[in-house]
């Protein structure tokens, strides 16, 4: 619940953010400020290192350099020095581009999974809980109910994940990454792979989840129409620097963008 | 007659396999690690179910339950001192450490106890008791081996199934990656896993004393290695696997004894993992998948 208070007020911070593995840089000087209540989209060609942009948010990579700061509540943190699962309690959830639901177990143990690290538990005291986790469990359970309604995926509930199409595999991925309670939400194209009906329906669904959850979005995608429906401003990033952000007109216009993304097709025409 | 008489024995000491069983496949569904080291422990849990009931006097179930909580004490101090420096690291490197800590735990139990075997106490009241019917010899202490491996494979299956513990490791065995990003604290669930492997296996070595009464510092090298041919036999990594693996090279071990291979008893267990293997690969519970690239 982010009160009225901080909306305008800066949630995620990077300040030139550098990534580098062995001699290869995958971000370079990175500089990116996210408000809350916004949603910002990230694109740029393929490999240009969207992806281990999300990969430092959630601490799947520390920086090589740079700085990363999430606020929450008046609080700041570094999210440079701090281990995956402390940073998905600290309020940033995502979801991933190459669908990575825990495939073989059901799908509402997906969501349960996601939502039982509302309830941080120790090596001493989780043989306790086991003996007195009966309302607890009762409550994920039905909360996790209403995340996969939402999502449209109650009736699939006991279904094995990997059983489920791959469209709903995807908004699986926006329940399991809901559950986690974020108020920074990295969506890693949601919409891969969906056909146009699709689209618009997951479209029309994060902006719901947006404004009902009081969400900060990320939005990294392909899909050009999504992006630029739903965006209020737009980070383009190629080779592992950001070369233009804007609101998504000045995107369209930018000519850098138009060369580093468009670029050849435009040539050629 | 015979064929019950040793479907008794199978049962017994399939239950203690069992229990063995469940650590190498939990450790090796969520580490993808062989511990070696598991029939160590086993060992640690047959001397320290041995040292309370004669040096403290301790009865047989509050040593079964002494002897759980020194080995899952165990279990996680090895996980953190010897194996988690090495997650990253490539798998031989950690197989070759798992069969360091074996060797360490065995010679470190030598230097304290000596190398002569111990015995432990007589069985007294109900436990010593046996009966027949239709000519097939039940001990109690049979019965008591059994019914106590169900009782705990009870306990695992509940908190692997109900409970938050439980989830977090069948998520961590998915992908620990997408586990940790989804707020579950992987090393935790990792040190919880070792725990609950090593108290199943300091309960089947109190066990094992009672049964074969003596024991000696490398006595855990024999049902680890069954053990592990069970969990192997089975599908390792998979629960049910070692528990169906484990009774199999139980029946298939007093079989081979009660019609008079006593000496290739082993050897017959052993054949039959072979031929297993040969015709699935996998396991018998087991899935064939391709290694994702």
């Amino acid at each position: 619940m982010s009160d009225t208070a901080t909306i305008g007020k800066d949630i995620l911070t990077m300040a030139n953010v550098t990534l580098n593995f062995g001699g290869l840089s995958a971000v370079s000087d990175v500089d990116m400020k996210l408000q809350v209540g916004e949603l910002v989209g990230l694109i740029g060609p393929n490999g240009a290192g969207k992806t281990s942009i999300f990969n430092l948010l959630t601490g799947v990579y520390p920086p090589t350099s740079g700085k990363v700061e999430f606020t929450r509540d008046h609080k700041v943190r570094n999210l440079g020095g701090m281990k995956p699962h402390a940073i998905c309690w600290a309020g940033v959830g995502r979801t991933f581009q190459n669908i990575r639901l825990f495939r073989a177990l059901p799908v509402i143990d997906n969501v349960m999974i996601a939502l039982q690290h509302n309830v941080p538990y120790s090596l001493a005291n989780a043989f306790l809980h086991t003996f007195g986790y009966g309302r607890a469990e009762k409550q994920i359970r039905e909360e996790s109910l209403e995340l996969l309604r939402i999502m449209g995926l109650e009736e699939d509930a006991n279904e094995l994940a990997q059983n489920l199409p791959y469209g709903k595999q995807r908004r699986l991925e926006i329940a399991r990454a809901m559950a986690t309670h974020p108020v920074l939400l990295l969506l890693d194209e949601p919409a891969a792979g969906m056909n146009p009906a699709e689209t618009a329906d997951l479209t029309e669904l994060i902006g719901w989840l947006r404004k009902e959850y009081d969400l900060t979005i990320l939005l990294i995608e392909h899909d050009m129409s999504l992006v630029m429906d739903v965006c209020e401003r737009i980070y383009v990033l190629d080779h592992g620097v950001i070369i233009a952000s804007g609101t998504p007109a000045e995107i369209q216009h930018n000519p850098a963008v138009i060369e580093a993304y468009l670029g050849e097709e435009v040539a050629d025409a | 007659m015979e064929v019950f008489q040793q479907l008794i024995n199978g049962l017994s000491l399939g239950s203690i396999y069992a229990l063995i069983a469940l650590g190498y496949t939990m450790v090796y569904g969520i580490i993808q690690l062989i511990n070696f080291a598991h029939g160590d422990v086993l060992m640690v849990g047959a001397f320290v179910g041995w040292f309370s009931m004669t040096t403290l006097h301790m009865n047989v179930f509050a040593a079964l339950v002494t002897a759980m909580a020194a080995c899952a004490m165990l279990g996680v101090i090895i996980e953190r001192v010897a194996y988690k420096p090495l997650r990253n690291s490539t798998r031989i490197a950690a197989l070759i450490t798992a069969i360091g800590v074996s060797l360490f735990l065995e010679y470190v139990m030598m230097y304290f106890v000596g190398a002569n075997p111990k015995a432990y106490p007589d069985l007294t009241g109900f436990m010593a008791g046996s009966f027949t019917i239709h000519g097939v010899i039940i001990k109690n202490i049979q019965l008591v081996i059994i019914g106590i491996s169900v009782l705990l494979m009870i306990i695992l299956q509940f908190i692997v199934q109900r409970t938050r513990v439980g989830k977090a490791m069948r998520a961590v065995s998915q992908d620990a990656d997408a586990a940790r990003l989804m707020g579950i604290n992987v090393d935790n669930t990792i040190s919880i896993t070792f725990a609950i492997g090593s108290a199943l296996a300091g309960a089947a070595g109190v066990m094992w004393g009672l049964y074969y009464i003596s024991i000696n510092p490398l006595m855990g090298l024999m049902p680890g290695l069954k053990a592990f041919v069970a969990a192997v036999f089975g599908g390792i990594g998979l629960i049910p696997g070692a528990l169906l693996g484990a009774y199999a090279v139980g029946f298939i071990e007093t079989i081979a004894k009660g019609v008079g291979l006593s000496t290739y008893s082993d050897a017959v267990v052993f054949l039959v993992l072979i031929l297993i293997l040969i015709i699935k690969p996998a396991g018998l519970l087991g899935k064939n998948t391709k290694e994702k690239v």
